[in-house]
């Protein structure tokens, strides 16, 4: 497939949905630049009340592991239950912890 | 059924034996359940085939927009006038986002546009039929974006990550379309004056079958669902759909006091299911070629759009550049 190289940018768009939470990826669009991708997508991506406030991110500025690299990135936390404060069998009657 | 068109490879379901130890792993991956994502491996032909449906899917959503946007300035009410504008609205942003998907595969917007253009890539057959009366806005929504729902609930579920992230979008804001429409056959049909009952009727006329044909040619003559269904991109056959479709929606016409245009209608009490006649499938495979009653415009429509909004899409680059100059000497000096 050709790709043509006049059309705007593609960027990614993270909204926080309600006051004390992360921004969240939701989806992406194209833009001119940074000023007007939040234009875009807060027409986009806030039509029902789903944010206060949005990030954009030029895709091409982001960097991402590759799926090849799956198991040596995540494999090594699967078998380190003890970082789970379940694997701690604790007697009844020490109390709440 | 957004897929309606899209063309058989001809060819059997590859058996896990017969693959290569890639391909293998790739469909174990979709017999698991697992999603795949942009840069995980696929067949060449899984790609290809989602490129063309998730794009069939993205332009009948832009398409569909003109159907209704022809009501617009003509709607009864403000009220009315603010929820169709809502509406077609929220079918730029349903295209958008499936344009977005297809685009993870490798293709590029403008590319998808291209292909829309010269008639290489097909919109739903149901665009092609025009919106004579208000009553058309009604049945649009109470039967097109009903039976669009029935297609993309199940859609949902599909193995490909960012199509099945599109659908849950789509999903959350299509039911509010079906029942604006049904809003607008209760007041016609049923709580209006005879004039507007009979207009109701009359739209139900006109977009029963076309409204069946959305579903794509019957599962007899469907002979490319069974690799699409062992890809996980095609959850249902097209028969299965269509049939919980008239299920679901002749209860409803009874309800508007409205009769279904279908003699052999009648219901099944050993299938627990509606009989019902099949669509003019000539018909169908008509308007896919491009004879539809309203095929010219439509695409017109959109070639017309895309050609006079080349100097905002030019001009909006040159803006961009500009700002980011004067930007650059501001922060020279």
């Amino acid at each position: 497939m050709t790709t043509t190289t006049d059309e705007w940018p593609l960027w990614e768009v993270f909204i926080r949905g309600q006051h004390g939470m992360s921004h969240r990826h939701v989806g992406s669009l194209h833009a001119a630049d940074a000023e007007h991708a939040i234009k875009n997508a807060r027409d986009v991506y806030t039509r029902r009340n789903e944010g206060t406030s949005i990030w954009v991110v030029e895709a091409s500025a982001i960097t991402a592991s590759s799926p090849s690299e799956k198991g040596p990135l995540f494999e090594p936390a699967q078998d380190k239950v003890y970082r789970h404060p379940t694997f701690y069998d604790l007697p009844d009657d020490a109390g709440n912890m | 059924m957004y897929a309606q068109s899209i063309r058989s490879t001809g060819k059997a379901v590859q058996s896990l034996e017969d693959m290569s130890a890639e391909d293998r792993q790739f469909q174990e991956r979709i017999n698991r359940g697992e999603k795949i994502e942009p840069k995980d491996y696929m067949p060449a032909a899984y790609r290809e085939n989602l490129i063309r449906q998730i794009g069939q899917h993205a332009h009948s959503e832009i398409v569909g927009q003109l159907p209704e946007g022809n009501w617009i300035s003509r709607a009864p009410t403000l009220e009315r006038k603010a929820n169709l504008l809502a509406k077609v609205q929220d079918e730029a942003g349903h295209g958008l986002y499936l344009y977005c998907a297809a685009e993870t595969l490798g293709v590029s917007r403008d590319d998808l546009f291209g292909m829309l253009h010269t008639g290489k890539m097909k919109y739903s057959s149901i665009f092609n039929y025009p919106t004579l009366t208000w009553a058309d806005m009604g049945a649009v929504g109470w039967l097109v974006d009903g039976a669009a729902i029935m297609n993309q609930v199940p859609l949902q579920n599909t193995s490909y990550g960012p199509y099945a992230r599109a659908m849950v979008r789509i999903c959350k804001e299509e039911s509010f379309h079906q029942r604006q429409g049904f809003h607008i056959m209760i007041a016609m049909a049923k709580n209006g004056n005879d004039e507007q009952h009979r207009m109701a009727q009359d739209a139900l006329n006109r977009f029963w079958y076309p409204s069946l044909m959305m579903f794509g040619p019957s599962d007899k003559d469907s002979v490319h669902s069974a690799q699409s269904m062992a890809w996980k991109i095609k959850m249902n056959t097209n028969d299965e759909l269509r049939q919980k479709f008239v299920d679901a929606t002749v209860p409803q016409a009874e309800f508007l006091g409205l009769s279904i245009p279908d003699d052999h209608l009648n219901w099944n009490e050993k299938t627990n299911q509606y009989n019902y006649s099949e669509p003019d499938w000539n018909e169908f495979n008509d308007v896919l070629a491009g004879n539809g009653p309203c095929n010219t415009e439509r695409l017109d429509a959109r070639k017309k759009a895309w050609s006079d909004g080349a100097w905002v899409r030019e001009g909006m680059m040159a803006h961009a550049a500009k700002k980011a100059e004067r930007k650059a000497e501001r922060q020279a000096v």
